[in-house]
């Protein structure tokens, strides 16, 4: 799990810094979500069918998805499987599981409980997870969908990023409800909040949820309590509408992949040498892999940016 | 006013509409034998409910690309196979468990179970929205809308998702199980809320389908293409013949082409193009103007995207005068679309102006109906007009 982890927060900072040098036209990174991403991905079979928002490429990351699938649906070349027709970060494998993003917010959640009642009719040791921010509990399809799932009783997991931040919107202006976790309850979910950057509490609670939803043929929601460090996108400076020093305290003290490497190394099995060779292996691995991206499809990049 | 014309359309509607000339050339569906058993639109619908969730086995159908006009024929979804797992279809809604607002659904909640035939909670965007899941796992799932009126809720996941499914993932993924039936259109009594025609909502979206039965015959024949076409189907039924239109309706299973435009009544003077229940009124119309020396070629163009330019282009070349008519408002309609298309490829044939004779400009009124409707006389008078042009 820590390796994902630091995997994809290398990956964020390698494509975040193309976005930036004009080499893609957009990015969204992941920072401060690591831990949801990895330890749900990781709490999971690849059975389960994932239905993502667009902040989840970690649970993509896990099951596989290669550096080089990653960079070419960011650059739109004809080897990604998309075929071009998205922006950046909008990625989808179907022999991961693993629906293709849309930027529509929630509209994800009805579809993953028609999918989740189709598993449970073909009695498929399996079940549907989705995903979706804070903000997305406000879309129409978020009651819906859990509506749908509780009268249906479709094995899905439904869980919410909680991160504090829908754009430039805090979730003061969001909702006035007790979070997201009560509203499950309301629709006769069983429901669970969760502190989101713990990699183990995410992991037990995902794997703990998998069990209730397919045992129980039940609907199960996680409100995963976290803070989106990184801006909502590469067309966003969230100091515009939060403090400097707010975004600072999240990722110094409440950084996920700190946590998880604290307690490995507390543990024996990692250390800083481990970790400095992680961290420039992968950043070398992409920007080689990046490089050849490129080189491999020059007429799907920008003519106006130096190699 | 308006009881009047409900006798009037219904006593059109007895009279039967008349079903053309089966042209074989073009469709690769195997077609039903002449005669059948006297139904009504309800019946014949609900008759192709039990024969698609009888026989429909799960879809494996992997097309390299979305099939515009004729799907190609893939053996397992040829009718009269009988798949020993037939697990596979759905039909869910407000209401479908006990038949339906309309009767639509009779049956098959008792023949099929409980668990692929339910109602579902009253959330228009949770039905679509849950009908695309289930498509999307490859099974056919038949979501009813209860009144066309009330499909705008599930327009995000109709416009942003279903349509968009296949196309957005590289065709990974797709949802082409997916079929949508909604009754639409005036009922002599329905006011803003129980007669409209969305139709060019979504006519406007690119990755779904739109096909309207103007009989029975045709509606059974129609909902089973639409339910195994590969793409995600809107079809919406015209609720005003649900029990008033009666026509020989076969038993058997039979399918009838989608993007095939057919032409009811020939003619040489002016081609006439509409569907749905505007059909009876424009037969009327056209046998009026054949009594006062005016031939009409009349088409229903039955599916209307992606629709049959060809037939209505050569029917326009032939005669060089084109009317349009739908209950749905004028402005914005289907029927600018194929104004638009039309005098694109036949402009220097044309020998007056496309006339549009729909709805107005108005919300869906209940006591003045019959002056908001396209009717026989305003149907006559332009044809009239567009021939003295």
């Amino acid at each position: 799990m820590y390796t994902g982890m630091v995997t994809l927060q290398v990956l964020d900072t390698v494509f975040y810094e193309a976005q930036r040098q004009g080499r893609i036209s957009f990015y969204v990174t992941t920072i401060g979500e690591e831990a949801i991403n990895i330890a749900s991905a990781a709490a999971l079979t690849m059975d389960d069918l994932v239905f993502p928002q667009y902040r989840e490429p970690g649970v993509l990351l896990w099951r596989g998805f290669t550096l080089q699938e990653f960079a070419n649906q960011c650059f739109g070349n004809k080897a990604d499987y998309g075929k071009g027709r998205q922006m950046p970060i909008h990625y989808g494998s179907n022999k991961l599981n693993y629906f293709t993003v849309s930027s529509t917010i929630a509209t994800q959640l009805p579809p993953a409980v028609g999918a989740a009642y189709s598993l449970k009719m073909d009695k498929q040791d399996a079940c549907a997870v989705t995903y979706f921010g804070d903000g997305g509990s406000s879309e129409g399809d978020f009651h819906a969908a859990l509506n749908f799932a509780a009268v249906m009783e479709a094995p899905v997991i439904f869980i919410c990023r909680n991160n504090g931040w829908a754009i430039s919107t805090p979730t003061s202006d969001q909702f006035r409800s007790d979070g997201v976790a009560i509203r499950g309850q309301a629709y006769g979910v069983k429901s669970i909040r969760v502190d989101g950057n713990d990699a183990l509490a995410m992991y037990n609670t995902v794997r703990a949820a998998r069990e209730m939803a397919i045992g129980e043929q039940k609907p199960v929601l996680i409100e995963a309590m976290t803070y989106r460090v990184g801006h909502h996108s590469t067309s966003d400076d969230s100091t515009k509408y939060r403090p400097a020093n707010e975004i600072e305290w999240w990722r110094m003290q409440k950084d996920p992949v700190n946590r998880l490497r604290k307690w490995i190394e507390r543990n024996g099995w990692w250390s800083s040498e481990a970790e400095s060779e992680l961290r420039i292996d992968v950043r070398k691995q992409q920007e080689k892999l990046l490089r050849e991206t490129i080189e491999r499809h020059p007429r799907d990049y920008p003519e106006d940016v130096p190699l | 006013m308006a009881s009047a014309l409900r006798r009037l359309g219904s006593a059109a509607a007895r009279r039967g509409l008349s079903t053309a000339c089966e042209d074989t050339k073009k469709s690769l569906f195997q077609l039903p034998q002449a005669g059948g058993k006297s139904s009504n639109l309800c019946s014949a619908i609900n008759q192709a409910l039990h024969i698609a969730l009888e026989s429909d086995p799960r879809y494996r159908l992997v097309l390299s690309e979305m099939s515009p006009i004729i799907p190609k024929p893939n053996i397992s979804l040829l009718p009269s196979l009988h798949a020993t797992d037939n697990r596979h279809s759905y039909l869910f809604g407000e209401d479908v468990s006990f038949g339906g607002v309309f009767r639509c659904t009779t049956g098959l909640a008792d023949r099929y179970g409980k668990s692929r035939v339910f109602n579902t909670p009253l959330c228009e965007q949770g039905i679509v929205g849950f009908g695309i899941g289930l498509a999307a796992m490859g099974n056919r799932a038949i979501a009813e809308i209860q009144f066309a009126d009330y499909i705008f809720p599930a327009f995000d996941q109709i416009v942003n998702e279903a349509s968009k499914f296949r196309y957005r993932s590289g065709n990974q993924f797709n949802c082409g199980g997916l079929t949508i039936r909604a009754p639409y259109g005036a009922v002599g009594h329905g006011g803003h809320y129980h007669s409209q025609s969305p139709e060019a909502f979504f006519c406007h979206v690119p990755g779904i389908k739109v096909v309207i039965p103007r009989s029975p015959r045709q509606a059974k024949g129609l909902l089973l293409s639409c339910i195994r076409d590969p793409n995600p189907v809107v079809f919406f039924e015209p609720k005003w013949l649900y029990r008033q239109a009666i026509e020989e309706v076969p038993e058997e299973d039979y399918m009838l082409p989608l993007s095939e435009a057919e032409v009811i009544r020939e003619g040489s003077d002016i081609t006439v193009v509409g569907w749905g229940a505007q059909l009876s009124i424009m037969e009327q119309a056209c046998a009026g103007a054949e009594k006062e020396g005016i031939s009409c070629e009349l088409i229903d163009l039955k599916t209307l995207i992606p629709w049959d330019k060809e037939t209505v282009e050569a029917s326009v070349r032939k005669t060089g005068r084109l009317l349009i008519s739908h209950e749905a408002p004028v402005t914005g309609g289907f029927g600018a679309e194929i104004s638009a298309s039309i005098v694109e490829r036949c402009f220097l044939r044309l020998e007056a102006p496309v006339a549009r004779i729909c709805g107005l400009d108005t919300p869906f009124p209940l006591v003045f109906e019959p002056f908001y409707m396209p009717t026989k006389n305003k149907i006559l008078d332009a044809i009239k007009a567009t021939v003295n042009y």
